[in-house]
């Protein structure tokens, strides 16, 4: 499968040199337990990232894909298989590295935002940051972090919204400062749970553009879940997944 | 750093929690006020009690008294001289008194204590509780200033209105005799005996006399008889209540200046009965009610007169106990050790005046402690409240938790979000608490007054306690340990939800929807 996979962005046909591959899960399964018997979800999944790739996986409602996703992003550990991160093992890392991974490598965005409501659009966008560090050591750079967070949020076009509450934010407004958090901490992969999933299809289509954006110029490698195969075919790579396998992947044109 | 921002906005915004933690403010409030009121009377009550007893009490066994009061003074003083500030022998004996009011004779059970008011007054605070010393008060404002000045030694001689009284009531009283003899002479035509015979010789006792009347009767206008006491103050008075106003006011059925019989038992088997007149030169009140309606302190000499307790040949004079006041009160069980040593043993009891007063103040420590534990189970009470409603928060806020584990926040950071929160409740409930509790403490006659009024009910009955008002102490630890006792419960109560949270798995927790 990967010989196949040229990234779009590696435009110099010239040499084909493959980049390493910057994420890859390897024969994930997974089963929920549902009252005494198992329900399997991912039944052997192969998937790869190199870096600068926009990959989005489609599959219909608990075909797995969001479990996948949550495996990658070390929200949950697999029953057999491993989540290799720049050809390192993660997935069974202890509870405390694979925290400290999630905080620096990956960034989330959600269906549903996950703002917390607590606090203002500002301070919901610096919190990776305030994850990470310890207070003593966020009071000393905090105006090194507040210029990074105003400078996501002028990207994300929600500059003039620094000190709303989520609640007085339209859902795209949303959405797109759950994106402004997932980039401040400088993430290396986005993972991003059906980003549209919430949103009417001009607004949703605004946050692809954005995601493409950021793809195109940062070089950020994405991963994306969605329903819809209209904003799956604009990725590079469609990964289909259906009843816990893949089962088909696309190139896009 | 999220940690201190999230506590700080739930604290903020979570108005259920704070709900929550009015009880634990309600019961730190209550601990206060109760300890620092319990407190207030208990220390009144030490001071009142150690006010008539002194430090140490070193107490024959017998009320027959023992010989040789300098003996054992030089004995105490060669023993444990340099702990001691003053001494004062004292007699101590149960008698009956009687006395005269609106035509009716009342009789009443004392305790008779020879004193020698000036060493007395060196071994206690005797001049606070003297009301010659006192200006006299009319709801809290002064009426009539004190009589004597502190510099006066206490002694056995009327104040001057006292004085003025005793000799109007003399004059009165010569003057009803004189018209009395004066009708009987007219009936019979000639005067038998003449005026003042009766009371010529200085002893009274020695007289054979006709009537009270004239017994009582001085040899001159005003002059005072040999026995002298001050009385306690709940032996000649009542408290009544003003039909206009409702007030309570003191009724006193006699006065210093006024004359009163007593009788007792002398010393010596078999004991004999004994019978005196006194004058009233002073009234005590020491607040303590028990020791003012049973007290009274007589001059010590004339009590060992009366008693026999006087050698013939020597002119020993005995004594029943001796009071001792120490520099330093901590170094009293070391004194009653050598003391104790120092005598010979099952003759006296030597006791320091807590020990003497032991049952009286255990049970007073006994049920401040229950009380104590009583109103802790209430903050423990509250704690489940804040257990049940950190757990409602938890479930509500499962989704936050999800994102934040989701952004990188370990366990231990978000089980210290709910802990640091508890913490801050806990900090806010006792902080409010405590204020709430020390300001009722300094407001709670004004409190208790505003009760009365809404009411109509006496909250708070001088006529039971004794105190004008409601006695309080503010221990300062007893404040620091109940304040930090909320805390702690705040904290552990928040510890289950915490660990809950702590154990959420961050894809279960994103998944409710």
């Amino acid at each position: 499968m990967t010989a196949t996979l040229v990234p779009q962005m590696q435009t110099s046909r010239e040499s084909i040199v493959l980049p390493p591959p910057q994420l890859s899960a390897v024969a994930i399964e997974k089963a929920y337990r549902k009252g005494s018997h198992q329900v399997p979800v991912l039944r052997g999944v192969d998937i790869t990232l190199r870096k600068g790739e926009l990959v989005s996986i489609i599959g219909q409602s608990g075909s797995g894909k969001s479990t996948l996703l949550h495996l990658i992003g070390l929200l949950d550990t697999p029953d057999v298989g491993e989540v290799l991160l720049d050809g390192q093992r993660i997935d069974d890392l202890p509870a405390r590295t694979r925290d400290e991974i999630r905080n620096r490598v990956f960034g989330f965005v959600f269906q549903f935002y996950h703002l917390l409501p607590e606090l203002n659009l500002m301070e919901n966008v610096l919190s990776p940051l305030m994850i990470r560090h310890s207070v003593w050591s966020y009071w000393q750079r905090r105006r090194e972090f507040q210029d990074r967070a105003k400078e996501i949020l002028q990207k994300v076009g929600l500059s003039h919204r620094l000190t709303h509450r989520p609640s007085e934010l339209s859902g795209g407004e949303m959405q797109r400062a759950a994106i402004a958090r997932s980039l401040v901490a400088r993430p290396d992969v986005l993972l991003a749970d059906e980003p549209t999933g919430n949103l009417d299809a001009g607004t949703g289509q605004e946050i692809i553009d954005l995601l493409h954006k950021l793809n195109d110029q940062e070089q950020l490698t994405i991963l994306m879940v969605t329903h819809d195969p209209l904003i799956a075919e604009q990725a590079h790579r469609t990964v289909k997944l259906c009843e816990g396998r893949i089962q088909l992947v696309k190139e896009a044109a | 750093m999220y940690k201190l921002l999230l506590c700080t906005r739930y604290l903020r915004t979570r108005y259920i929690a704070l709900a929550s933690i009015i009880s634990v403010t309600l019961g730190v409030a209550t601990m206060i006020v109760v300890n620092s009121v319990m407190a207030g009377f208990g220390s009144e009550m030490r001071d009142r009690i150690k006010g008539i007893l002194a430090d140490i009490v070193v107490e024959t066994n017998t009320l027959d008294g023992v010989d040789g009061y300098l003996a054992h003074k030089a004995l105490i003083e060669k023993v444990a001289g340099g702990y001691i500030a003053g001494m004062t022998p004292t007699v101590e004996i149960y008698g009956m008194l009687s006395f005269q009011y609106a035509g009716q004779w009342v009789t009443r059970p004392v305790t008779l204590i020879g004193i020698d008011p000036e060493s007395k007054a060196e071994v206690g605070p005797l001049v606070d509780y003297l009301q010659s010393y006192q200006p006299e008060r009319e709801d809290g404002k002064v009426i009539r200033p004190a009589e004597r000045t502190r510099d006066v030694k206490p002694g056995w001689a009327l104040t001057e209105s006292a004085a003025k009284y005793r000799r109007e009531w003399a004059e009165r009283q010569r003057w009803f005799l004189e018209q009395l003899r004066e009708e009987q002479a007219q009936h019979q035509g000639l005067s038998e005996r003449p005026t003042g015979n009766a009371a010529a010789s200085g002893n009274p006792f020695d007289e054979d006399l006709p009537a009270d009347d004239l017994m009582l009767e001085p040899t001159e206008p005003g002059a005072l008889l040999p026995g002298r006491i001050y009385i306690g103050a709940g032996l000649i008075s009542y408290l009544d209540e003003d039909e206009a106003t409702g007030k309570p006011r003191t009724i006193m059925t006699a006065r210093p200046g006024d004359d009163v019989k007593i009788s007792t038992v002398t010393a010596g088997r078999p004991p004999e009965p004994a019978h005196f007149n006194a004058t009233i030169v002073d009234v005590f009140k020491s607040g303590m009610s028990e020791y003012d309606s049973s007290l009274i302190f007589c001059n010590l000499e004339y009590l060992q007169q009366i008693r026999g307790m006087v050698q013939p040949v020597s002119g020993d004079r005995a004594i029943t106990s001796i009071q001792i006041k120490l520099k330093d009160y901590r170094d009293a069980d070391e004194v009653v050790d050598r003391l104790r040593a120092a005598f010979p043993p099952g003759m006296y009891t030597i006791r320091t005046w807590e020990q003497k007063q032991g049952p009286l103040l255990a049970a007073v420590d006994v049920e401040s402690a229950i009380l104590n534990v009583l109103l802790f189970l209430i903050i423990t009470v509250a704690g489940f409240g804040i257990l049940a409603i950190f757990f409602m928060i938890v479930v509500e806020k499962t989704r936050d938790i999800g994102i934040l584990k989701a952004l990188g926040a370990s366990s231990r950071g978000v089980m210290s979000i709910f802990l640091s929160y508890g913490l801050s409740l806990g900090l806010v409930g006792s902080g409010a608490g405590t204020i709430a509790g020390l300001l009722f403490v300094a407001y709670i006659n004004e409190i208790e007054t505003l009760i009365t009024k809404l009411t109509g009910h006496k909250v708070f009955d001088e006529r039971i306690y004794y105190f004008p008002s409601i006695p309080t102490h503010v221990n300062p630890w007893m404040v620091a340990w109940v304040s930090f006792g909320a805390i702690v419960i705040a904290v552990l109560a928040s510890i289950l939800p915490a660990r809950r949270a702590a154990a959420l798995q961050p894809v279960r927790a994103l998944r409710y929807e």
